[in-house]
């Protein structure tokens, strides 16, 4: 699994319940470092022992767990670098659903080896969506999820959003939009100087 | 490229308001040369609401190919590559193409952001919407923000890789050239000799003699083809368990584990010199060293210490050379004294 996305969920960790977690974590674990490192690559069975981990050491079910980290890659101000690439997918929160089917081969043009989620979107009337999921790891749906939860605030859009993350292959996101104008939003400026 | 309208090409009309929509960064310009219409973005860019009715040079100027500023002669230009830059914004350089109208109505130039793509967006406030959905700017700046973002991962990699590696560095007990212990690992390994009481053995200073002139004379290249020779000599010459380590240019130690016997010892060292002394090639060239030795054993002293016996056998080195060189000498309390330092 690619640094970076181990890199997310160790974020998550320290940026919502603090260092001292994050120890705890590496130790249930059994992480032989202090902090993953986004440019390599990890033996996918340690992303499922850190998972378990933190769910164990935070008490809480795998599904409601990912979904905090969705809602955290989009929402906190330190990973505002997904949340703006996101952003980049449409100016509208309808534009933005459509592009998740190019999402993986975006992010691919930056990271080329990054093992991101295959999504495909299907509308089945003007309001409601199914978006499905494909990973090599069960839980993208759930972190999906979370993280559509944040970027319909994110466009001020009043969604309602249930997930049937039971599929083995395939995790699917039921999305309801209930109003596209629900709120102004967060703004998103093109030019603005993050480097 | 086109040339001229082909004859049989069939002339549509098409709405400004189209235009706008697929185009949103165009010029619509008429036989006088005037503006007739701007696409949104472009206004945007000019920082100016209405640029219609305005002379098209005065609102841009044409960088190359260079022409004189009328329409017919830009018009001698349709189809082909023209770099091109608003008044407004001079630092802002942009691509664009020109096609006649039909019938001389005058001419449509379509623009685009050049390189400048990144400083127009945040000079002029730019958004998603601003561009058309085949404009690839976009992904050019989703592109640039990504790759920034991972250029910083790359960087604090690289950072606490190289301060990884010197750490490493302080902490290797290896000579790099050489392969032979370096002047730490022969330290600890001594600190642990002298730490075991009663333990019994050698330690043997050896100065290579002549060195400095093959550096000299030969070139570094050559120094260090001899250092790597002398190491493999050295390696021969020890048992399992004993250190030999360079702990300078041309200077090694060698701990003889077990050993206090000053007539092996001795056997020893003189043998080392003889092999030492016969002459290596190094592209064609001979290389011709000796060394000097002084040796200490543990037995000397009623309680040996690192730095006391590194001193002593440094001070019996110095007696070797002082006495002709390439040859081996025993420390002694006599020796004491003597001591000049080359």
């Amino acid at each position: 699994m690619h640094g970076l996305i181990n890199l997310a969920l160790q974020g998550f960790v320290q940026d919502t319940y603090g260092p001292e977690i994050w120890a705890e974590v590496r130790s249930v674990a059994g992480l032989e470092f202090h902090e993953f490192e986004a440019m390599l690559h990890y033996d996918d069975a340690l992303t499922s022992r850190t998972v378990e981990a933190v769910s164990s050491v935070l008490q809480k079910d795998d599904t409601s767990l990912l979904e905090d980290v969705g809602t955290y890659l989009v929402s906190h101000p330190n990973p505002q670098a997904i949340r703006r690439l996101l952003r980049y997918g449409g100016s509208t929160f309808y534009e933005f659903l459509h592009s998740l089917d190019d999402l993986s081969g975006r992010a691919r043009l930056a990271v080329p080896d990054l093992d991101m989620p295959e999504f495909s979107l299907v509308q089945t009337d003007t309001q409601t969506f199914v978006l499905e999921c494909r990973w090599l790891l069960k839980g993208m749906g759930s972190v999906t999820l979370g993280a559509l939860r944040a970027l319909a605030d994110d466009y001020g859009v009043l969604v309602f959003l249930d997930g049937d993350t039971t599929g083995d292959q395939v995790e699917r996101i039921l999305i309801n939009v209930l109003d596209r104008n629900f709120t102004l939003g967060r703004r998103f400026d093109l030019g603005e100087q993050v480097l | 490229m086109t040339g001229q309208t082909a004859p049989r090409d069939r002339v549509i009309a098409i709405s400004g308001f189209a235009l706008d929509i697929l185009m949103p960064m165009h010029l619509w310009i008429g036989m006088a040369g005037q503006i007739i219409r701007a696409g949104p973005t472009l206004q945007k860019l000019a920082q100016q609401r209405d640029l219609a009715g305005k002379s098209l040079f005065d609102v841009i100027e044409l960088r190359r190919p260079v022409v004189m500023p009328s329409l017919s002669s830009i018009l001698t230009l349709q189809g082909q590559k023209l770099t091109v830059s608003l008044r407004s914004a001079p630092d802002l350089p942009m691509r664009g193409v020109l096609t006649a109208l039909p019938a001389g109505e005058g001419a449509v130039l379509n623009l685009s952001l050049g390189l400048s793509f990144a400083d127009a967006v945040i000079a002029r406030d730019l958004t998603l919407t601003d561009f058309s959905p085949c404009d690839q700017t976009i992904d050019l700046l989703y592109l640039r923000e990504a790759n920034a973002a991972i250029a910083r991962e790359s960087r604090a990699l690289t950072k606490r890789l190289q301060a990884a590696k010197s750490k490493a560095e302080t902490q290797a007990l290896t000579d790099t050239l050489t392969g032979l212990s370096n002047r730490r690992a022969m330290d600890a390994a001594l600190a642990a000799m002298t730490a075991d009481r009663g333990s019994r053995f050698g330690l043997m200073h050896l100065d290579l003699d002549l060195f400095k002139v093959v550096n000299d004379t030969l070139g570094h290249a050559a120094g260090d083809h001899v250092l790597t020779h002398v190491a493999e000599i050295l390696c021969t010459e020890i048992r399992r368990g004993d250190i030999v380590a360079r702990v300078g240019g041309d200077e090694f130690v060698l701990l003889f584990r077990d050993c206090d016997d000053v007539m092996l010892l001795d056997a020893i060292a003189r043998r080392l010199i003889a092999q030492l002394e016969k002459p290596t090639h190094f592209e064609g060239r001979i290389c011709q060293i000796s060394a000097s030795i002084g040796t200490t054993i543990s037995t000397n002293y009623l309680v040996p210490t690192a730095d006391k016996m590194l001193n002593d056998a440094d001070i019996a080195l110095y007696s070797s050379k002082r006495n002709g060189r390439a040859r081996h000498t025993f420390f002694s309390a006599a020796l004491e004294g003597q001591r000049v330092r080359h």
